[in-house]
Order: C-alpha cells, then structure tokens, then sequence
C-alpha cells in the first residue's frame, strides 16, 4: 500500500468523481488554477478544463446559493468554503436550504451536493481561520455531516458525500491534510457511510472521537497503556447520521467513557454522545461519562491554542477520573454492573 | 467557463431616464415609449387580460379564506397584477421560475392548481407542487435567498447546453440583502441567463422605500455589477410584458442576465395579519387605486376594439368559477399525517429519525386509544 497524504487522498477523491459522473463540478474560491488554499483541488481546473473546476466571485452565501440551484437544474456541486469561519456568511443557505428543500418539496426535490470545509486548529493560523463550527451544522435537521480522520477515509466517505442524494458538510480537519498514511485507495476497506470505526480495541475505556482529535485519542491511549489502562477508541467518521450502535457496544463492553472533542464544549457534539451514551448505557457504566474538549473561548492566537487544545495530558486526566479505584455501592442497582468489581 | 462578458459601457447598463410605459393611466397609448420594446401582440394581451381578472379574483378569495380560518396565512399583490401575469406569460417550457411568498398570483397565471399554490400558506410544510413538472421553484420567505437559486439554475441550463431561461422575483426590500447583490454579481460574472424582476410596491413590511434604499431607482443597482437594467411602469401590463419578454429573449439568446424593476403598488396590507394603517395614509392609498393596473389594461383593449364588454363579462364569469371552485376546494381541512415528518429529511432516515418516528407512532396510537 502507498503512504499519502490526506491532501493528496482528497484530491484523488474528487479526481475519481470528476471523472466517473460529468455532473460534478468543482468551485469556490481560488479552487481553480491555484489549487486551492490548500491545494486540495491542486491540478482539477488543468486537468478537467474549466468547465469542471472553476473559481467563483468572492461571497460565499453566492456559492453554496448557486450550488442549490445548480443542483436544482441535475448538476453534483462540491463546492468550497475557504475557511470554517468563512463559511459564515452562507449558513442562511445551509440552514434554510439546503438543508430543507428535499422536506420543502415533500421528498420530490433532493440536492445532492457537498459543502467542503476545512476546520478547526492546531495550525497556528491567525484569528477566524481554526474554528471548530462542526456542531452548527450537526444541529441543523436535513444536513449529513462528515469529519475523516485518516486519509483512507478522507477518500471513501469524500466520493460517498458526492454520490449521496443528500447535502453532505464535509469536515477536513485541516491539521491532518499533510499527515502521511498507508491508505488503499482502490479497494474499499473503509467502513460504510454512518457507521463509526473502532480504531484500538481495549477493554478498559472507551474514548469516543472524531476528526482532528482521533490522533490525539490514539496517542492517550498508546500512553494510558504503558500505565496500565486499556482505552477503546472508537471514531465516528460520520457526526451526521450518527452511530449509536458502535459506540453503545463499546462503551457496554468497556463501562467507562470519555468523549474527546477539539471544539468548545458547552452545547456542542461531544455533550450530545455523553447524553446519549448515558440514556443508553446507563447500567453498564461504572463512572461518569466524561467530556475532554476545548474551552468555552474564542479560539486562541496561534501562540497559544496549545493551552486551549485537548491534548493527551487532558485526557489522561480525565482517564485519572474515570473512578476505577471506587468501589461502586451496588445496593439499589440489584449488583448489576458489569464489569464493576 | 465563464461566459464571454463584454465589457459594456456604464451608459449602455442604465435604465431609461423614467419608467417605461405604454399605456397611460386612463388607458390611452403612450405616443413614443422610450427603450424602443416592442409591443407585445393582441392576442397576448387579451391572454394576459383574461389572467389579470382570474388573478385578481383568486388574490381576494385567497384573503377572504383567511377570515374563514381555511389559510394560515396571506400576502396579497393586489394591485401588483399586471406584474404577476406578465412574469408568468413570458415564461416559455423550458423556462424557470423563481418566486417569493407574495407571488401566489403569478403561479396560478403559470397555470398551476390554486390549491397545490396555496399549500404553504394553508399552514402546510412543503410546497404543494413539484417544481421540476412545472418549472417553479417553491415559492422562497427567507428574502432574496431564491434569488441566488435562479442565478444557480441558469448557470445550470447554459452549462448543459440545455434551452431556457430563468426569471427571479423579488421586492424592494429584498434588493438589500446581500443575496441580491451576490446574485447579480454571479449571473454577470458567468453571463448567465436570468432575469432579476424586482416588484418595487414601496414597502417591506411597514418600511418605505425611501428607508429602503437612496439609489435613484433600484434599477441602478444593476449597473455596478455590469448586469443591463430597466425600470417599467409597473402598473401597465403592456411594458412590463414588453420589457421582460426583451430580457428574457436576451437572457436565451446568451446576453445574460437583466434587471428589471416595476413600480408598482400593494394595495393591501403586508399579509392579512398586518395593519396598513400603523404605517401609510389612506390618502396614499387611494392615490394608487386610480393607477389600477387591470382597469387600465381593460379601458385599453376595449378602446382599441381588441376587448368586447362580452369579452369582459366571460372573463369575469369565469374567475367566479374558480373563485367558487377554489372556495369548495378549500373547504375541507387537509388532514396531514404527523409521522410523514419524518419521511423526507434525508433520502433514508437515519436511524435516530426511524427511532423518533416510532415514538410519535406510539405517542399517536396512545392518544387514539
Ligand atoms: C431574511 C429575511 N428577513 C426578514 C424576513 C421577514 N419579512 C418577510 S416579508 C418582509 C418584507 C419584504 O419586503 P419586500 O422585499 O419589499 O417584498 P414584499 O413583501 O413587499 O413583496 C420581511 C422583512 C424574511 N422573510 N426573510
Ligand atoms: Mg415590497
């Protein structure tokens, strides 16, 4: 298998659309002959012509506008908003349309397309370019809302988004566009569209992630081993239909959950999996279910979004609360708990 | 590729000096129409006439269904008749439209069932129609939104080649969200076919036009986008059918887009649920009722022989038809099923939504039993 990278497993994805459905089309800001800010679509306009991949004017309510009624008239827009905080301007078209027309025509009208955007931090950007808006859109009804983690499945679940009859948010966490892996990119090995991935099997723990914190989830858990702890770590690929069956197996299994998430924490996605991890899994947990996230600030400047980042010593610690020294009062739950001692 | 856009002269982008206009408020021809547009047939303008009383009368059963507690809601374009009919009548098979909440009129005029029209506004959550069958979009409340839809449709059309053009309908108030702008901005950029159709009737809401915007007209707005523009007397069927029929033959033929603002008036409130009198004079009012577009278009075609008083009393006959028709129609409450909800968020439900389904089911069936 050859090493790519999540950049090059994008691009390749939209490559591969391009050429096997001529309704695709790619545009947004500077998508064209420059590639891209981040050169995801480095080489489309060249290779495709400009009737593929085109750069648009710069307003980006236009855009995503345009793309609904372009799909509208039988085209597949995937489409490009710079940057997460730049995708503002258009959320009256996402929220109230293209998340809505399929509802508004009573199923009659779908819009197949993909709103590309590169998210969050950890890249030293300057203000408004490392926002985590993930849960914008996860709380919007009628959107499907994708975050890969690894370049396998930066490629799978991009040409799934373009095939899907449904708008599809696609997430890149632009701090792993340049991390190299060993991915197929020919043969499907990657789980279904929806469903989650066990990423590192354990039995003691399980931590629930996605997007850009799925490494650092598998750096804790490298290191919660060496001391003795053995975290399950399970990455949702998809916020948006969400798996609740992975991750209730996990954590039924393990009994003990943490939720990572590099976005702020109040209101957000990983409060919506400890809700629901706890509705279902109520008497198979031995602790709290445990939110490590970033805090409820603007991001920070560049020179410190480290102290703002959940990183591997915030999850540890959180794995340092989980209570696995307790001895659990079993009385009124008729000594039921598994796994409990 | 975007289109080949000539660089026009900021003086071929302007509109004429004053609305174009031919036919006078009482009816008489207009000697020299500026803009040199050419007269639309007779025949067509008996058509639009016949449309314009069959408009007029389902705009006030429509508001008269709201006192019965039959529509949830109504904004009415009473008064705006000769720009609902003219936006309907120059829509060829391959053409789209785009229309707003205040557009119920020109739908009908398109040729559409006034029930399925009206579907939204009987309270219910989808658009009653399919757009692709008849070529109109769902009718758009978030201002301006549509407008950047149709500039998205004709780029669509003129990309795959296909006939047709696209025509947008939006308000004053609409031209100042900045999805107005954008879409000019687009549709210029990519000379794509679309005509932008702003029904100036002088109001948002409660908000005068002169709050609105200072632009000399709002035609001008065209010009800085490059996109060609016009303003017509609203309130005469005859310039308006002229002036969109040019763009729109222009918008086909690959001229790209046009603006076109009609002045003309809402003589009625907001919506139904509005109070005209908190925000304009009577005077006002009554001033507008003398510019009556559908009096002009009659007084018109009867001085010029194209219109008997027959004529005129078949149309009125049939409008009371479909007044009565819609009346009968609207009579029964439609009955939704709660549970079908859920059934066009996705293609397939997720499985959260089939889980939430099966709870209102059993929530439902309790309640029954
Ligand atoms: C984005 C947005 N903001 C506010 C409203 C509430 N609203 C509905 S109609 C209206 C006035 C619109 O005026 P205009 O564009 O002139 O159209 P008209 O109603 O006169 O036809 C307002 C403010 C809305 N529907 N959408
Ligand atoms: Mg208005």
């Amino acid at each position: 298998m050859a090493k790519v990278t999540m950049a090059q497993a994008l691009n390749t994805a939209l490559r591969d659309a391009l050429s096997q459905d001529e309704r695709v089309l790619v545009f947004g800001e500077d998508v064209g002959p420059l590639g891209g800010v981040f050169r995801i679509t480095d080489g489309l306009t060249r290779d495709f012509g400009e009737e593929r991949c085109f750069d648009t004017p710069l307003a980006e309510s236009g855009i995503v506008g345009l793309a609904v009624g372009m799909a509208m008239g039988g085209f597949r827009p995937v489409v490009e908003m710079q940057f997460d905080a730049f995708a503002y301007p258009a959320f009256e078209q996402i929220a109230s349309h293209v998340a809505k027309l399929r509802n508004r025509t009573r199923g009659l009208m779908s819009l197949p397309m993909v709103i590309r955007i590169p998210y969050a931090g950890g890249i030293g950007g300057v203000e408004h370019h490392s926002d985590s808006s993930e849960a914008y859109y996860a709380h919007t009804p009628g959107l499907k809302v994708v975050t890969p983690a690894t370049a396998e499945d930066a490629y799978w679940l991009l040409r799934d988004a373009v095939a899907d009859p449904d708008p599809v948010v696609f997430m890149e966490p632009k701090k792993l566009y340049w991390s190299k892996q060993e991915a197929d990119l020919t043969r499907r090995g990657a789980a279904p569209f929806g469903r989650a991935a066990v990423r590192r099997p354990g039995r003691d723990a399980t931590l629930v992630a996605y997007g850009p914190s799925v490494p650092v989830a598998l750096e804790a858990a490298e290191v919660a081993a060496g001391e003795g702890v053995e975290l399950e770590v399970v990455d949702l690929r998809t916020i948006v239909p969400f798996d609740d069956e992975t991750v209730t197996a996990s954590v039924r299994r393990t009994g003990r959950c943490l939720v990572l998430q590099e976005a702020q924490g109040f209101a957000g996605v990983g409060a919506e999996i400890a809700a629901r991890v706890q509705e279902r899994c109520f008497h198979s947990l031995a602790a709290p279910v445990l939110r490590v996230a970033g805090f409820d600030i603007p991001y920070p400047p560049p020179k410190l979004e480290h102290a703002h980042l959940p990183g591997v010593d915030r999850v540890l610690d959180a794995v340092d609360r989980l209570q696995f020294g307790d001895t659990p009062d079993l009385r009124h739950l008729g000594g039921r708990i598994e796994g409990a001692a | 590729m975007p289109g080949k856009t000539t660089r026009r002269t900021a003086q071929g982008l302007l509109p004429s000096a004053a609305p174009v206009r031919f036919v006078a408020e009482d009816g008489t021809a207009v000697a020299r129409p500026p803009g040199g547009y050419t007269e639309p047939p007779a025949g067509l303008l008996r058509e639009a006439y016949r449309r314009m009383v069959a408009g007029r009368r389902f705009d006030t059963q429509a508001t008269a269904l709201t006192k019965q507690g039959r529509l949830a809601v109504y904004p009415s374009s009473r008064g705006q008749e000769a720009c609902q009919v003219a936006g309907a009548l120059v829509l060829g098979e391959h053409d789209w439209l785009f229309p707003t909440y205040r557009d119920s009129v020109a739908l009908v005029a398109r040729g559409l069932d006034p029930v399925q029209v009206l579907t939204l506004l009987r309270g219910d959550w989808h658009c009653g129609y399919d757009p692709r069958a008849v070529r109109v979009a769902p009718q758009c409340t978030p201002l301006a939104t549509q407008v950047l839809h149709a500039a998205g449709m004709a780029e669509a059309l003129r990309r795959s080649g296909e006939p047709g053009a696209v025509l947008a309908l939006v308000g004053d108030g609409g031209t100042s969200e900045g999805d107005f702008h954008e879409a000019l901005n687009f549709a210029a950029v990519f000379a794509s076919p679309v005509v932008f159709f702003v029904q100036n009737n002088k109001y948002a809401i409660s908000v005068p036009l002169a709050r609105q915007s200072a632009a000399p007209s709002l035609a001008y707005k065209g010009v800085g986008y490059g996109v060609p523009s016009e303003q017509v007397d609203g309130n005469d069927l005859v310039a308006v059918l002229a002036v969109l029929t040019a763009a729109m033959e222009r918008a086909r033929a690959g001229g790209g887009p046009t603006l076109v603002e009609a002045h003309t008036y809402r003589m009625d409130a907001h919506t139904n649920a509005d109070d005209a009198t908190r925000y304009r004079d009577a005077a006002e009012v009554e001033q507008w009722a003398g510019a009556d577009p559908l009096a002009r278009l009659e007084a018109h075609l009867l001085a010029r022989g194209e219109l008997t008083a027959d004529d005129v009393e078949r149309a009125r006959a049939e409008a009371e038809t479909a007044a009565a028709d819609l009346r009968a129609a609207m009579d029964t409450e439609p009955v939704g099923d709660p549970l079908e909800l859920f059934d066009h968020v996705f293609a397939e439900p997720t499985p959260q939504l089939r889980e939430q389904r099966a709870l209102l089911a059993a929530e439902l069936t309790a309640e029954e039993g």
